[in-house]
């Protein structure tokens, strides 16, 4: 228990001793092993945090006390979850921190739970109307053809197509693409995915030209009609070993990596919690679900919380196998 | 004779500076065509880069691993009163664990709006107290209670911590000449001009993912404020009072708490209102720690693309803003106004009607909430939206304008920023230290050359000079372009009082209306890249130029423009001869802020993808390297200083030259 925990429920103490001693008759019973609050982190986007508060809720119906703290993404898998700030993060995408999950792995304070269940994708993305301009897509040699890269691209990137890659800090590898696979294309980096959807959204309402990196599970694949660009498939060799695939000179001539989506927790969590460490362990969502859940949210305008208590009553069953 | 002779007199040093200038550009010029020859003097040499990152890491390390003890204590005991206000205005108190826990309900929503009315009459009168409860009903009805509930939970804990512990440093750096010269002045221009996105990995190593981090970073960047105004307030007061209080005999204790301090009160309460202000303007970065509320929904909705909800939240903090704003200056204004002293009352809810009569409010719709749903939390079906609106004001735009508003987009970026840019990356360090230490030395002396110099070597010899050169490139123009807008703005309103009414409100709510709201629509218009970035800047930016030219001019007294009157001068000559001169040093210091505010919105740039120290603080902060990200910080930090430094030797000049 920790020093801020102890004053706390002594303030709370003082307020009504009847019912703190009520606390301590059920502190002994079996499923909540201790009445700390279990905190899970929320991120900022949907899908996260309708996880959060899934779990969360079938925690809470198994009498544990929880909290959603809000967190930064990468840097709480090194900062928060290594000390117990943080009891658990829900998504932890293989292609956006896989070098912060390496990092946090180092550090031995932490303990991923496991695959989420989702897989997560992520490559090049052409609205459907753009297909009539540059035919040849989705394949991606279609990109090499001077004037479908024309089609693609703004005053200031002419001859070459406009790329718009995510935030830099989400290991993208695209300036490397672009130079192995000779694609006469030219990457401009968003600086937050918010700015690129903005964009998005801007140029899917005109009907203009754009290409940009897009990731699933997420609402604008289902918002937006459009497909992936289809690259050579990736393989670990391919970032590793220039000798691999069209380019014998260059790493990264392939599409980018697919990947799990894991959940981390804090590495005490399973001493202190035991019941709920096997529920967090155990949990798992199922893509088109997630995906219709995260719609209904964003685009229908319902709250996580209605959607979190539909999704526990509807699964009652598997919720209290994993507690078993 | 001797006028002539005092006048050639003054000539050379002027000319000898002018020879000076001419050759150190031609020996900057040199060395960058030469850079061939000399590459190192144009990009620093890379093995050569000291890791100061590397050592603040590791002093990192060493106090997390030694000192969290401490650091987690003071995040206990902050945690307290923190977590009662957070569970009384908007949480409940949850008492027990689990689903049958006992509920004390926080504060019924209709009993706050009532006791903001109250306090707003009790300060201003009705028109006040409309306004503020009007503000508080504002929130409740856009639905966004619970959220502005939690932010001002953490402000209303923050504020007094901050206005406490600056009155403190305050006091002592009045004392202590050599604290405030040594320790007080330096800290506090570093604490107001590293972004906070660059201390945030060691925050949260040391006090945790928690409301509390979020309460120490807003602290951080809110209490300098606090110190210069009671540090000047100290000094303003009258010798005479100083003196009379020693004659009456008063101990130094006395003399400070009973008179100096009561006498410093106007000043101080200016610094009460900036702290308040610039409490909010954390908001949105101390949602990212752990606090949530109102900056937490706007970061939600804009990750959605929910530009309307963003909006509605980030309007929500600006209706926070205005209460709290005028009520701490009709608070201000009363003090300084004096009170004449009454009998008091022996029965409490005489002496206090207004604070029995809200406390009984609070009570009383509280208890009924516990019955009474509609009082508990705001009822939806008397709660709405604008959000479609905004949305579609967007999407209208969008559609009708985009191809001139990419006409304009392409000609600035090809004709201005690239050149630009280009110049400003190309720019030779050593030159650079050069040029600006000489600058330094021309307009106040060696101490300021050597100031100047050192800061800018530091950008050079971290490794980060290419990206300090991109981020003086875009605040360089963002501001160059605020002061063209600003200062004609500020002219205008300084000459028509109809006007100032119509700009005061828009500048307002410019500055306390999170950037984040505005800058995902102007990515819609404007694409990624560095107009957009240079847009949400200018539009932060040209605050101070306008209020501070309006000032300048306002505040030039009415018997020099009578003398200039009298003397014959037309209106035009008149303005241009008497006016605008002496209040040149005032829209200076406009400028100056401008020049800072600009700076600090190189952060949220970054996240419209610009290249520069913006965003090496958030790949330090994606990496949790607290090094990467203090270093990045203090390179930001460091520019802001030169170029604070040479404005105000510049203005100190300009005064003195004035008289």
């Amino acid at each position: 228990m920790s020093l801020r925990s102890m004053i706390s429920t002594a303030s709370m103490g003082v307020l009504a001793l009847a019912a703190a001693s009520a606390l301590t008759s059920t502190a002994q019973a079996a499923a909540p092993e201790s009445n700390d609050p279990i905190k899970i982190a929320l991120f900022d986007w949907t899908s996260v945090n309708l996880n959060a508060k899934i779990l969360g809720g079938i925690l809470e119906k198994l009498g544990y006390t929880v909290e959603y703290p809000t967190a930064d993404y990468l840097s709480s898998l090194t900062t928060g979850l290594t000390n117990g700030d943080l009891d658990v993060g829900l998504e932890f995408w293989d292609t956006t921190a896989g070098e912060a999950m390496k990092a946090s792995d180092a550090t031995g304070q932490t303990e991923r739970l496991g695959a989420l269940g989702p897989k997560a994708k992520e490559e090049w993305w052409f609205p459907e109307y753009m297909k009539e301009k540059c035919p040849g897509l989705p394949n991606w040699e279609a990109l090499k053809d001077a004037k479908c890269a024309e089609a693609f691209s703004t005053a200031e990137t002419t001859p070459k197509g406009r790329y718009l890659g995510g935030p830099v800090t989400w290991e993208g590898f695209d300036d490397e693409r672009v130079e192995a696979l000779k694609l006469p294309f030219t990457v401009i980096h968003a600086g937050t995915d918010a700015a690129m959807f903005a964009e998005l959204d801007s140029a899917y309402q005109r009907k203009a030209p754009i290409m940009l990196w897009i990731y699933s599970p997420h609402w604008a694949p289902a918002k937006y009609k459009g497909e992936w660009v289809e690259f050579p498939e990736y393989t670990p060799e391919c970032y590793t070993d220039p000798k691999w695939g069209s380019n014998p000179d260059a790493k990264y001539d392939c599409g980018k990596p697919h990947g799990e989506i894991w959940k981390y927790s804090w590495a005490g969590m399973k001493d202190k919690w035991p019941v709920a460490y096997k529920v967090a362990k155990a949990y798992t969502i199922d893509t088109d679900e997630l995906n219709k859940m995260s719609g209904d949210i964003d685009l229908n305008g319902k709250t996580p919380e209605e959607v979190a208590a539909a999704w526990i009553a509807a699964h009652e069953a598997d919720w209290k196998a994993w507690a078993q | 004779m001797t006028v002539t002779a005092s006048a050639s007199a003054m000539r050379p040093p002027v000319q000898r500076w002018l020879a000076i200038w001419a050759l150190a550009l031609a020996a900057v010029l040199a060395v960058f065509l030469l850079q061939d020859s000399l590459p190192w003097a144009v990009n620093y040499p890379a093995e050569a880069v000291v890791p100061v990152a590397d050592w603040v890491s590791a002093l990192m390390r060493w106090i997390k691993s030694n000192l969290s003890w401490l650091t987690r204590s003071i995040t206990a005991v902050l945690g307290v009163p923190l977590d009662f206000a957070l569970n009384l205005l908007a949480k409940n108190f949850k008492i027990g664990h689990g689903p049958d826990a006992f509920v004390l309900p926080r504060l019924s929503w209709i009993g706050v709006c009532a006791v903001a009315f109250l306090a707003g009459r009790a300060a201003g009168g009705w028109k006040l107290g409309v306004l503020v409860g009007g503000c508080f009903a504002y929130i409740a009805l856009f639905g966004q209670w619970t959220s502005a509930m939690l932010t001002l939970g953490l402000i209303s804990i923050a504020v007094p911590f901050c206005i406490v512990t600056g009155l403190f440093v305050g006091i002592w750096a009045w004392r202590k000449p050599w604290a405030e010269r040594l320790i007080v002045s330096p800290a506090l221009d570093l604490m107001q001009t590293i972004p906070t996105f660059a201390y945030l990995i060691p925050m949260l190593l040391l006090f945790g993912n928690s409301p509390v981090s979020a309460m120490i970073a807003t602290a951080i960047f809110a209490t300098p404020p606090m110190v210069r105004a009671t540090m000047l307030g100290l000094a303003r007061v009258p010798s005479e009072i100083d003196d009379f209080s020693e004659m009456a005999g008063c101990t130094a204790r006395q003399k400070l708490w009973r008179v100096l301090l009561p006498s410093a009160r106007p000043t101080l309460m200016v610094g009460v209102n900036q702290v308040i202000m610039l409490a909010l303007n954390m908001v949105i970065i101390a949602s990212m720690i752990g606090a949530g509320g109102l900056g937490y929904d706007v970061l939600l909705a804009l990750r959605a693309l929910k530009v309307g909800e963003a909006m509605e939240a980030g309007l929500a903090i600006v209706a926070l803003a205005i209460a709290l704003d005028r009520l701490s200056q009709a608070i201000a204004h009363n003090h300084a106004q004096g009170q004449i002293y009454q009998a008091a009352s022996p029965i409490f809810w005489r002496r206090y009607p207004n604070l029995t009569l809200a406390v009984a409010i609070l009570a009383a719709t509280t208890l009924l909430s516990l019955f009474v749903p509609a009082f508990a939390a705001v009822p939806k079906a008397i709660t709405f939206t604008t959000a479609p609106l905004w949305k579609a004001a967007v999407s209208w735009v969008t559609i009708n304008f985009f191809d001139t508003i990419e006409a304009f987009r392409v000609a600035l970026i090809l004709n201005v920023l690239n050149p630009v840019r280009a110049f400003c990356e190309g720019f030779p360090w050593l030159g650079a230290v050069f040029l600006l230490g000489l600058a330094g030395y021309q307009l106040s002396g060696l101490r300021l050359a050597f100031l100047v110099a050192a800061l800018t070597a530091f950008c050079a010899i971290t490794g980060l000079w290419e990206k300090t050169m991109a981020t003086v490139y875009l605040c360089g123009i963002s501001a160059f372009i605020s002061c063209l807008i600003g200062v004609p703005i500020g002219l205008m309103a300084s000459r028509s009082d109809r006007f100032e009414k119509i700009v005061t409100p828009i500048i307002d709510t410019l500055q306390v209306l999170p950037s984040f709201c505005f800058i995902i629509p102007v990515v819609m218009l404007f694409r990624v890249g560095d107009v957009t970035a240079m847009i949400a800047t200018v539009a932060f930016a040209v605050v101070p130029a306008i209020r501070y030219t309006n000032h300048g001019i306002r505040q030039v007294q009415p018997a020099l423009i009578e003398a200039a009157k009298v003397s014959g001068c037309t209106p035009r000559q008149t303005f241009f001869r008497v006016q605008l001169p002496l209040a040149l040093p005032e829209i200076m210091l406009g400028v100056n802020q401008t020049i800072l505010m600009a700076l600090a919105m190189i952060i949220i740039c970054a996240m419209v993808g610009t290249r520069d120290l913006g965003q090496e603080v958030f790949i330090a902060l994606s990496k949790a390297d607290s090094g990467r990200g203090i270093v990045a910080g203090l390179a930001i930090a460091f520019i802001g200083i030169v170029a604070d430094r040479l404005f105000s030797a510049w203005t100190a000049k300009a005064r003195a030259r004035l008289g």
